[in-house]
């Protein structure tokens, strides 16, 4: 069949092309015309599909993403803001901190291992591309539930795809969740986080600046993994004796990736590039065309330089392909030299395949013939933008006006069963099954990790500087309120941050839905993004970047709104850090936080099948004052331990087992002591010599105080309830070995 | 003194294996797989990775590396030589040590705190241990599972060369529980667990490790 060039086009006006196959809608196929002023080329038809795709162009959530910078709170610290490839905050010393969360849903049901693997490898070439040493990953993960026949199949396998990449990249795995709930049968949710450092000077950004300069493709061959819906359009040009159709998950090399990024380090070490986008999503189409758009003329790419892997691919797959382990760099003629030798000593393939020119177009040929020529903007950032109706789902009165009705433990023999049932529940039991198959040390930085409150890094041996990060969600809480769910999830990872006495300072979030298309999953992700702007902007944490991923949903059933919160905090010595728990006997512990009958959305409720109530309303002004008590007293804290799912109970159960230190506690009502989730709460224990400066802090900053009880002993004994720290250990451990092997 | 620490194309532990020599005592010297340099060294570590991504078995590429034929030759001088983990694997595959390292018997990576014993306190790498000393270091692989000859077992055992044991249960399926093994003059050490990773408590679960680090130290003075 014949190339499709942009002559051709020119001349066959009346060409049928399959753009609904690739996912476009007619009218947005007319605007494509109407840009273009002639039909498009298969090739151009190619990149504008999946550009102005969802999972690139954001078209759906874009009118609501505004808001994180229209409402954004004044921040010194924010140096990068929205609409790179990451975000970048300044933590003082001359550093720069850039971090990052993408999902990679979908690709990890159809194939978990390298589904969740390429997931890490994205987020990671993300933070590369800013200039920045990747130092540590982290990965929020959700499931169906946790005796499902099919989480058997996917849990193992995405545990192995993050632990397989990341191990090989020597990233350490700082934190993450694993939550289980039915919604996520069919729809498991992979999101990677990654953290990277950087000197100010050495930001990189997008962009193709300078006519003359040089489009250098490096790293892995392109292949034919992740054409996905593309191959419909390879068939419709080449016929039956085309290449086959190749699966749409990307397959990693980690090891590739690893050599690309000390190669990419050395690169900017040298300053040798003008700007760089990594190959992601989109592949060429989308680095391409953003590398253009970003910067001040045109490009110019010779697309059959492209090193290949598989020699009978199309143009238009080669375009689509999303091969991993690829970066393109626009680099300047006198330095090109200096770049490839770079790349020699690392052994990675690097072909110059283009230039940047004057002109304002992006122009593609295939052995000299024009098979591409468009405005870059209109491609990578002037896609179609949907204000798509919403409504809020029937569903919220109805569960609202509903309250939860479930046993309360009132004997003695209840209480324990309660305190077991909560250390054993999937969500709640120790996760070091998942976590083991992750190397934590790797770079021999690592301060802190799970089931730490927040992960947390070094970033400078010298001066002890580190940086803290926690994510987290309440589903729950967000299906019964997706406005005050999105706060209290901001909340909580900042709280998680604080209790280490890291200082709060940055947002990244996944935001993860259902189906666009569906006005009330619609509303609760208008919702969720009203909650978290205004929650942001009462915090004064800038939201730096993130990612939406929609149409989580397997039939009419939506997963559980889940926005996935990223806070990232700055401590200025590492050492001073309070840990999660205590290793002594006789410090007295309190409570920080008023305790309210909050049952709704709780994990005791969802044990007992209820998702119904009011959620929590969060009281950021309280958080606030909570969170500078936290960094006030870090200087004589010897434990602090927030409270979230599983409330008091897990809280506790977490910290004895920490260390194998016991407690005896004291509670007046202990039943919804135990088994509230009040969010702004958190334990903490100190010597007796200092509960006075404690009181004086709470005091001071207002917030409700109450002992709790004394470290030491063998056992967790709440008022006349003695736990054995066997007994409960055997309860919290062995539920993910009996579950999963 | 200076050790030389060899980067791979895929080693991960190369810069805190430096650290720890640092911290140790000792000048740590950065090593390049392609440079047939040792660059007057006086000992050498093989830190941790994936070298070449290991898809082939751990280490079987690496052992041609050009750097690793000036190791092999300084080893048999007598030039103390420490492989961890993929080092490991890497003096197995170059015959360095006996042995190897297979995939650990319930298939999975595992990082875990691990007590080990120290049972040779006289080779170049352990002399600041105390024979029976127990500590805990890092376990971090996929493939720790030292695997031998009844031949070369009895006689790894029979010479005193398993130089430290897995305590408790066994993590990986490595016959007689061994962690880490030496050649016949002691000079050459492979050790699956991460010492490098234990050189002070803020970053490691113990400040254990850095005897491997000192002991090298005693060796040169000797």
């Amino acid at each position: 069949m014949a190339l499709d060039t942009v002559a051709l086009a020119q001349t066959t006006p009346d060409t049928q092309q399959p753009f609904s196959e690739l996912g476009l809608k007619p009218d947005e196929y007319a605007r494509i015309k109407e840009i273009l002023g002639r039909r498009p080329t298969s090739s151009e038809l190619a990149m504008y599909s999946v550009m102005w795709s969802e999972h690139c162009s954001y078209k759906s959530s874009k009118v609501h993403l505004k808001q994180f910078g229209d409402k954004a709170p004044k921040s010194d610290a924010l140096l990068v803001g929205i609409g790179e490839n990451a975000g970048v905050v300044d933590v003082g010393q001359g550093y720069a901190v850039t971090f990052k969360i993408e999902s990679h849903n979908h690709p990890s049901f159809v194939e978990p291992y390298q589904g969740a693997a390429t997931g890490v490898g994205g987020i990671v070439r993300d933070i590369l591309t800013m200039g920045a040493r990747p130092i540590a990953v982290m990965d929020p993960l959700r499931f169906g539930p946790a005796d499902a026949a099919d989480t058997r199949r996917v849990l193992p396998g995405i545990v192995a795809g993050v632990g397989g990449y990341g191990n090989c990249l020597g990233l350490p795995n700082i934190g993450g969740e694993v939550v289980f709930d039915e919604t996520y049968i069919g729809n498991p949710l992979v999101n990677a986080l990654c953290v990277g450092v950087m000197k100010h000077s050495d930001i990189k950004l997008a962009k193709a600046a300078g006519a003359g300069n040089l489009v250098v493709l490096y790293g892995a061959k392109t292949g034919g993994d992740g054409i996905g819906g593309v191959s419909v359009l390879a068939s419709e040009t080449f016929g039956a004796g085309g290449s086959t159709k190749r699966p749409s998950v990307q397959v990693g090399d980690p090891f590739v990736e690893k050599v690309l990024i000390e190669c990419s380090l050395e690169i900017f070490a040298e300053d040798l590039v003008v700007g760089i986008q990594d190959l992601g999503g989109a592949g060429l189409s989308c680095a391409t065309s953003e590398l253009a758009s970003g910067g001040s003329g045109g490009m110019k790419v010779a697309l059959d330089k492209v090193p290949l892997r598989d020699p009978s691919l199309s143009p238009e797959e080669i375009l689509m392909s999303e091969s991993q382990e690829r970066m393109c760099a626009i680099v300047e003629p006198n330095k090109i030299e200096r770049f490839l030798e770079i790349c020699k000593k690392w052994d990675v393939t690097v072909t110059v395949i283009g230039e940047v020119t004057d002109g304002d177009r992006l122009e593609i040929t295939w052995n000299g013939e024009v098979i591409v020529n468009v405005p870059p903007r209109t491609v990578a950032h002037e896609g179609p933008v949907y204000n798509r109706p919403l409504a809020q789902p029937a569903y919220i009165d109805e569960v609202n006006s509903k309250t939860v009705d479930v046993p309360m433990p009132t004997s003695d023999s209840e209480i324990k069963a309660a305190v077991l049932t909560l250390a054993a529940a999937p969500n709640l039991a120790d996760k070091s099954w998942v976590t083991s198959q992750y190397d934590k040390y790797v770079q021999g930085n690592t301060i802190q990790s799970q089931p730490d409150d927040s992960g947390m890094v070094r970033l400078d041996e010298s001066t002890h500087l580190g940086v803290a990060i926690s994510t987290d969600a309440n589903a729950n809480w967000s299906y019964l309120n997706p406005y005050q769910g999105a706060k209290l999830a901001l909340a909580e990872a900042a709280r998680n941050i604080a209790t280490a006495g890291a200082r709060p300072l940055a947002v990244t979030n996944c935001l993860n839905f259902g189906s666009p298309e569906d006005p009330g999953v619609m509303w609760q992700f208008a919702e969720s993004v009203r909650g978290l702007a205004d929650g942001c902007l009462e915090m004064g944490l800038p939201v730096t970047g993130g990612n939406v991923s929609f149409y989580n949903q397997t039939g009419a059933v939506a997963i559980l709104p889940t926005p996935v919160i990223g806070v990232l905090g700055v401590i200025q010595d590492v050492r001073t850090r309070t840990p999660m728990s205590f290793t002594e006997s006789g410090l007295e512990l309190y409570l920080l936080g008023e305790t309210k009958e909050d049952l709704a959305g709780s994990e005791w409720a969802f044990l007992h099948g209820q998702r119904v109530g009011q959620s929590p309303t969060a009281d950021l002004a309280q958080e606030m004052r909570l969170i500078e008590l936290l960094l006030e007293g870090n200087s004589f804290f010897a434990a602090a331990h927030d409270l979230s799912q599983g409330g008091l109970s897990a809280g506790l159960t977490e910290m004895v087992l920490r260390h194998k230190v016991g407690a005896s506690i004291s509670l007046v009502n202990p039943a919804i002591d135990l088994l509230s989730e009040t969010p702004g709460r958190v334990i903490v224990a100190v010597n007796s010599a200092d509960s006075v400066k404690l009181q004086e802090l709470a005091t001071k900053f207002e917030i409700a105080l109450a002992k709790l009880g004394v470290t030491g002993g063998d056992s967790l004994t709440i008022n006349n309830v003695r736990i054995s720290l066997t007994e409960l250990s055997t309860a919290h451990t062995s539920t993910f070995p009996r579950l999963f092997g | 003194m200076r050790v030389g620490v060899i980067t791979f194309p895929g080693t991960l532990d190369d810069r805190d294996a430096a650290r720890a020599v640092n911290l140790g005592g000792a000048e740590a010297v950065s090593l390049w797989h392609a440079d047939a340099d040792l660059k007057a060294v006086d000992a050498v570590i093989l830190p941790g990775g994936f070298s070449y991504g290991d898809y082939l078995r751990c280490g079987a590429i690496s052992r041609f590396a050009p750097v690793m034929k000036l190791v092999i030759e300084a080893a048999g001088k007598g030039m103390p030589v420490l492989g961890i983990c993929n080092g490991f694997q890497v003096l197995c595959e170059s015959h360095l040590l006996p042995g190897a390292l297979t995939r650990n018997s319930d298939l999975h990576f595992l990082c875990r705190d691990q007590e080990i014993e120290i049972i040779n306190s006289e080779t170049a790498w352990t002399s600041s241990y105390k024979k029976g000393e127990k500590i805990v270091i890092p376990l971090k692989n996929g493939e720790g599972s030292f695997q031998c000859d009844d031949n070369t077992l009895a006689m790894l055992e029979g010479e005193g060369r398993v130089i430290a044991r897995y305590v408790g249960e066994n993590p990986n399926g490595s016959r007689n529980l061994i962690a880490g093994i030496t050649n016949e003059r002691g000079n050459v050490v492979g050790l699956m667990p991460h010492p490098e990773h234990a050189i002070d408590e803020l970053t490691g679960p113990t400040a254990q490790g850095l005897g491997f680090f000192t002991s090298i130290l005693n060796a040169m003075v000797k």
